[in-house]
């Protein structure tokens, strides 16, 4: 390791001759070009072929009625479609409760176990390892968590709190809360790993020149560490939220969307319009929306925290 | 800890408190006074938040162990008698044993092949200037912005254009391009963090930009890479998406989609589900229980301080 720092001055594959291998001009453009082809061809592509199917009637069970249709796809969404609004109300107030958690126990938890003491290798693995397990199996735990014959609430019903029977997932009242804890189980390791990733990379001389200045732990956190890791806290934080807005596997499995479409996200609509009612362009044109939702948001959200103002 | 750290006015001699940081390394002999004072925090201050954390990690884990080997119609909390007939069910009945294969082979190959990819990209990212760059970061981010499960459709039409329909290819290819903008995006993080300077030193000492990145700065990107595969790995074993839309047969079947067999038509069978569910988890949470501590050798290790 030791050794890797210093560059080993002799071990050297093909001196005398040209230094780079590529012109470097041409390079940066070898290197990204196969992701770049990968993304094209299976992203890209079929993005915009979503974009088409957007001004089309497009339903593979009501083929007489396919053909280009228009923006009339996007009038109905905003004039006459009251679950668009109500599934997009959702999936925000869904996002901000569920990032701001998650981040804020994330960045507890990366701080705590950056810290020494006995046992952090092993409170690490532990605490971290509910990132290792994400969509389907997430729920099947809950679903066993919150099973109303067998879950928790009837041994807590056997301590005395609480009624037999009761299942936190169909009462309109819990559900919200019930499902957010359990993407909290999964969701604050993630954070907590990619804030701790970059908290070690915190050069330790400025905490030693900071101390010299009499700064106190809490200065040195809002002015050395917090500077440090803003991007990482950043990147997360947006990476997270699309990934929180846009997930369907957890809220699909565990809620149904129900009780009553309580706990429909946007995406999760989208996902019952185009797989379970085929109506494909009317889903095309709610994903358009939802894209330009948070592209928009996005950008905004980048140029608010200055995202990469100071990268070298 | 606020209050403590108003109360010091800490002249430079005094031992203020002390900010997160591990003391990896053995400190130099001449910043030992000094340092020892990071084992400051009040250790109640680490044990007791983390203890209840640990408690809301874990329960949900036994809960899952405890159902998995528990008989059927059993109320006890405590796992015993134990029994393995949920796992020989599920296993041999219900081709788990066929679904993990499935599942491992489609993880190791995008674990490879996403990091291989984002590599040179991250590297790109991370070292040039050039034309496209904007744009291309651009477009990493905004892939993050469709929602994958409507893709689904034109992927399928692509995968069946390539014939590539019921193959684990067309999985593993799905998988990997989801991967690779988050990838190449953490591991440029990375190399960023890896100063320009050792690189120019080796070319200084005859290396080129090829060999010099591979002495130099690959084994400082290690735990990086380990980051960034073990993310690929586990979410190629959990999602299920692709693997339930682009495999037809019961024989290239995964994990996943084999546990949403279980809690779909016959939920009832709450042993079985469980079982479905630990062996969905093993693997995951031993690769990352093993990874953990590489990790923790590795960064300290691999960091990069004067």
């Amino acid at each position: 390791m030791a050794s890797a720092v210093t560059p080993p001055p002799q071990a050297v594959t093909s001196r005398g001759r040209r230094r780079t291998g590529a012109t470097p001009r041409r390079l940066p453009y070898l290197l990204i070009a196969p992701a770049g082809l990968l993304m094209l061809g299976f992203i890209a592509y079929p993005v915009l072929s979503v974009f088409y199917y957007s001004l089309q009637n497009y339903n593979p069970t009501k083929p007489w009625r396919n053909g280009f249709a228009g923006l009339d796809n996007f009038t109905r969404i905003f004039t006459d479609d009251p679950r668009f609004w109500g599934t997009l109300t959702f999936s925000l107030k869904w996002v901000v409760v569920e990032v701001t958690l998650q981040l804020l126990f994330g960045l507890a938890l990366a701080l705590i176990v950056n810290q020494t003491f006995v046992g952090r290798a092993l409170g690490r693995a532990l605490v971290f390892s509910p990132w290792a397990v994400s969509g389907v199996l997430t729920s099947a735990i809950w679903v066993l968590l919150y099973n109303s014959q067998t879950g928790i609430s009837r041994y807590l019903a056997d301590l005395g709190i609480g009624t037999y029977g009761t299942s936190w997932l169909s009462d309109t009242a819990t559900v919200f809360p019930a499902a957010i804890v359990a993407d909290l189980w999964r969701g604050v390791p993630f954070f907590a790993i990619l804030i701790l990733a970059d908290l070690q990379s915190v050069p330790k001389d400025l905490y030693e020149a900071a101390e010299v200045d009499g700064a106190g732990r809490v200065r040195q956190f809002v002015h050395i560490t917090l500077p440090h890791i803003r991007d990482a806290i950043v990147l997360s934080t947006l990476l997270r939220a699309v990934w929180e807005f846009n997930n369907v596997d957890l809220l699909y499995t565990l809620t149904g969307g129900g009780p009553a479409g309580e706990t429909t996200t946007l995406p999760l609509y989208i996902a019952h319009t185009s797989v379970d009612a085929h109506n494909f362009g009317y889903a095309s044109a709610l994903t358009t929306v939802a894209f330009v939702i948070l592209l928009f948001c996005s950008m905004v959200y980048l140029r608010l925290s200055k995202f990469g103002g100071d990268a070298t | 800890m606020t209050a403590e750290s108003t109360l010091s006015p800490a002249p430079a001699d005094v031992t203020p408190p002390r900010q997160a940081q591990p003391p990896d390394r053995t400190p130099p002999p001449a910043a030992r006074v000094r340092r020892r004072a990071w084992d400051e925090v009040p250790r109640w201050q680490i044990y007791l938040p983390l203890g209840i954390y640990l408690l809301f990690t874990l329960v949900p884990f036994y809960w899952i162990l405890l159902f998995a080997v528990r008989p059927a119609g059993s109320t006890s909390l405590l796992p015993w008698p134990m029994t393995t007939a949920h796992f020989e069910k599920v296993w041999n009945e219900r081709s788990f044993g066929v679904f993990f294969q499935n599942s491992l082979l489609i993880g190791v190959a995008v674990l490879i092949s996403t990091t291989v990819v984002a590599l040179a990209g991250g590297y790109a990212l991370a070292r040039f200037d050039f034309r496209i760059k904007k744009g291309f970061m651009l477009a990493l981010l905004c892939s993050q912005f469709v929602p994958g499960a409507l893709l689904l459709v034109p992927l399928f039409q692509i995968f069946a254009e390539l014939r590539m329909i019921n193959s684990l290819g067309s999985v593993i290819i799905a998988e990997t391009v989801f991967q690779l903008p988050l990838s190449m995006i953490l591991i440029s993080g990375f190399i960023r963090n890896v100063p320009y300077s050792l690189e120019e030193a080796a070319w200084v000492d005859g290396c080129n930009r090829f060999s010099a990145f591979r002495i130099v700065v690959l084994p400082l990107l290690r735990p990086g890479l380990v980051a960034v595969g073990s993310f690929a790995f586990v979410h190629a074993w959990n999602h299920f998406l692709f693997a339930l839309m682009f495999l037809s047969s019961q024989d290239k079947q995964t994990i996943p989609v084999g546990l949403n067999t279980l809690m779909g038509a016959d939920s009832v069978d709450l042993g079985a589900l469980a079982a479905g569910g630990v062996i969905a988890a093993v693997p995951v949470v031993v690769v990352f229980g093993f990874i953990q501590k590489w990790l923790v050798t590795g960064f300290s290790a691999g960091a990069v301080k004067g």
